[in-house]
């Protein structure tokens, strides 16, 4: 991967490298540390201003903790997590404290997966969506503060009217909507979405899905869109990176990627997918994986998909993949990052193939 | 394979909860058939009524829910699977939940699947004793007898090495030989009719993939009838022969699957088709979302149900009166004023797709 790509690219607002997060698994009386569990091992990836980046994988592959070390929930055991602020300068977010991170937590905000667990249920909306603007006295008055939270109400689609009800009023797609209006408050520049519409109906999901987008383009919000679900993710994202046991295994952009994968990972999570459509059954001609996900805390030797890939070869079981671009030379939106040897050779079937 | 003979007949069912707050109507008047052999998707957003349905059938709803109308008929053949035997029926509806003759029914003819393996399963118990013991209980054989028929049909379920793992506990298996076990515990009676709630939300896609293939593959070969429950519209594409798409407890839209995905009729089940991103369907097209949000279950709109958020609706029409259902269709039936008109002159809603003129005036 380039090296410092955000010193050489203004428009590159976030640059992870090699970034690990290893959780120790402890045992016994005296917690002696046994193990490890690589939840994220070596994970390079950038985000351009602006633009959605997908993180997809299946539960486990470690999106969310990449996620969450981004907000500096965790504090990373290796690697560099690169940021633009607004005012130019490049810091690196996995070595600041917490005194140095508070300024760092207005322009990166997120938004949770469970619209029931992640809002106070004793705190109106008021207070739910005012608190970061009070904590960081982004406003002068109380009245100030109203006329704010009924802006941000009003703009995720909710009556500012409500501002004075508790959570439990209000529906799941209402719920996700204030957790929306409190991760806007303090117009963030960066958005971590961690499965923001999973817990969704698919007719909310729609409307949330919607919002999302014209959000963005009136903010000018860069976010990064963690999730589980392909299609949604191909809805909304620009560039999608896969994940498989805290591996980065293909980042590409999202047509490329969804149309010709170049990872049998990739190859055989897209086929899995069961299409809205009866007429495209991919009974038979989808790729079933066999066995389980390989576990973090013991994965197997070299490539770590090697067990359940269908292309494996000798090479595979010995030799860990890098993660290699063979795309375009560098050109924005031409570059294909795989991890896999055998990329160049192998044919994959993408999302179009099976109709 | 679906053949023509009814297996379940379900005629105006209501379940209703009766709670302090109110009465919840879960289930409103939903009427379906389904035959032997066929696999019948019940799909809908949360709180439409599918899973209380399932429940319904198998009389396992908690209380303070109650069936408090309907049938549900159970068509039960005398001596094994052999064809030409009288039929004798059972209206499951009328039968106590908790007498002998739901529980000899229960487990042994019709089977159920639930959503999340880990809290289905006990954690004290082996896997092989949970199985055996419905097999104990239903049919005469021996522990000895049924500790092989176990261990048969965890082979049959594809969870490797059966004779070890029939002594392991469910903390040992993943999600997906969690739900390989669940599934074996509910086939190991051979049911007629298999319920499956949600049985593969709980899992990721690669598992999720794995799981359908069993369960397709384990209906040809046992010939049992399938009722699928669930709100993923890839899946029911995937698997379903006919379709339920239900609305606060009522039956919205009924057809068969292609029917479905390809002429639907009532304005949600096409909203619904709509509003789901769809792979391949390529980036950032925008999607048409249904406005609101699912009514409160407390106080369900009058009329049509789904009124209050249909862009068809006919004011004055629609938010009085409850759509009967109109065919359209060789079994695709709808139930939408838009097909069946209000009977103001004994018009019986006979007339099919026109889409009325005549609705303003009422």
């Amino acid at each position: 991967m380039t090296i410092d790509l955000i010193r050489q690219d203004r428009n590159v607002l976030l640059e992870v490298r090699r970034l690990k997060m290893h959780f120790p698994i402890r045992k016994g009386f005296l917690r002696r540390q046994v193990g490890v569990v690589r939840a994220v091992d070596d994970v390079n990836f950038f985000v351009r201003t602006g633009e959605t980046l997908g993180l997809v994988g299946e539960s486990g592959c470690g999106k969310t903790t990449t996620g969450r070390c981004i907000l500096r929930a965790y504090t990373p055991t290796a690697g560099e997590i690169l940021y633009r602020r607004g005012s130019g300068d490049i810091v690196d977010l996995a070595t600041l404290d917490e005194a140095g991170m508070k300024p760092m937590w207005r322009e990166i905000r997120m938004i949770f997966q469970d619209p029931y667990s992640s809002l106070n249920p004793r705190m109106t909306l008021l207070e739910i969506v005012g608190d970061p603007l009070k904590l960081n006295k982004a406003v002068a008055s109380s009245k100030e503060l109203e006329e704010r939270v009924a802006y941000l109400l009003k703009r995720v689609g909710l009556r500012p009217e409500y501002m004075h009800r508790y959570p439990h009023a209000f529906s799941g797609g209402e719920r996700q909507r204030i957790g929306i209006a409190r991760s806007l408050a303090l117009n963030p520049r960066l958005v971590v979405a961690d499965e923001a519409v999973s817990a969704l109906d698919v007719s909310v999901r729609a409307q949330i899905l919607n919002l999302l987008q014209d959000l963005q383009e009136e903010f000018g919000l860069t976010y990064i869109f963690v999730a589980h679900d392909l299609s949604v993710v191909e809805y909304l994202c620009d560039r999608v990176a896969v994940m498989y046991v805290g591996k980065l295994v293909e980042l590409a952009k999202t047509e490329a990627l969804y149309e010709t994968p170049r990872h049998p990972y990739t190859e055989a999570l897209m086929s899995a997918v069961p299409k809205p459509n009866p007429k495209q059954r991919g009974r038979g001609k989808r790729i079933i994986l066999e066995g389980d996900v390989a576990d973090p805390a013991n994965p197997p030797k070299g490539c770590y998909f090697h067990p359940r890939c269908r292309y494996a070869k000798d090479r595979c079981s010995a030799d860990t993949p890098e993660l290699r671009n063979l795309g375009g030379s560098g050109a924005a939106g031409t570059d294909h990052f795989v991890a896999c040897h055998f990329a160049e050779e192998l044919a994959l079937r993408g999302v179009g193939a099976r109709s | 394979m679906p053949t023509d003979d009814k297996l379940i007949e379900v005629r105006g069912l209501k379940t209703h909860f009766f709670l302090d707050q109110g009465v919840v109507k879960a289930v409103d008047g939903v009427d379906f058939d389904l035959h032997r052999g066929e696999t019948l998707c019940i799909v809908g957003e949360s709180g439409c009524g599918k899973s209380i349905t399932a429940r319904s059938l198998m009389q396992i709803v908690d209380p303070p829910g109650r069936i408090v109308a309907g049938e549900m008929l159970l068509h039960r053949r005398a001596g094994g699977n052999g064809g030409g035997q009288v039929e004798d029926v059972v209206d499951l509806a009328k039968l106590a939940p908790n007498g002998r003759e739901i529980r000899a029914i229960r487990g042994k003819e019709i089977a159920m699947i639930f959503q999340e393996p880990m809290t289905s399963l006990s954690p004290v118990h082996t896997i092989g004793r949970q199985i055996s013991q419905a097999i104990l209980l239903h049919n005469k054989v021996t522990k000895e007898e049924a500790r092989q028929q176990t261990i048969e049909t965890l082979r049959l379920v594809g969870l490797p090495k059966p004779e070890l793992r029939v002594d392991g506990y469910p903390f040992q298996l993943s999600g997906g030989m969690r739900q390989r076990a669940m599934i074996a515990m509910a086939l190991s009676c051979h049911p007629s009719l298999l319920i499956a709630d949600e049985p593969t939300t709980a899992l990721d896609v690669t598992t999720q993939a794995q799981i359908l293939d069993l369960m397709i593959g384990l209906q040809e070969e046992l010939g049992m009838a399938m009722m699928f429950i669930t709100h993923d519209l890839g899946v029911v594409a995937e698997i379903a022969d006919r379709v339920v798409v239900m609305y606060l407890g009522i039956v919205a839209e009924s057809g068969d699957v292609d029917t479905i995905f390809g002429q639907p009729q009532h304005p949600y089940t096409q909203a619904l088709l709509r509003s789901i991103p769809r792979v391949g369907g390529g980036v950032r097209q925008r999607l048409d979302s249904i406005k609101g949000m699912v009514p409160d279950p407390y106080n369900r709109p009058k009329g049509c149900p789904f009124h209050t958020r249909c862009s068809k609706r006919i004011p004055g029409v629609c938010d009085r009166t409850l759509p009967a259902r109109a065919t359209v269709g060789e079994g695709h039936e709808v139930s939408c004023l838009l097909y069946s008109m209000p009977r103001l002159s004994g018009h019986d809603g006979q007339g099919g797709g026109l889409p009325n003129r005549r609705g303003g005036m009422a």
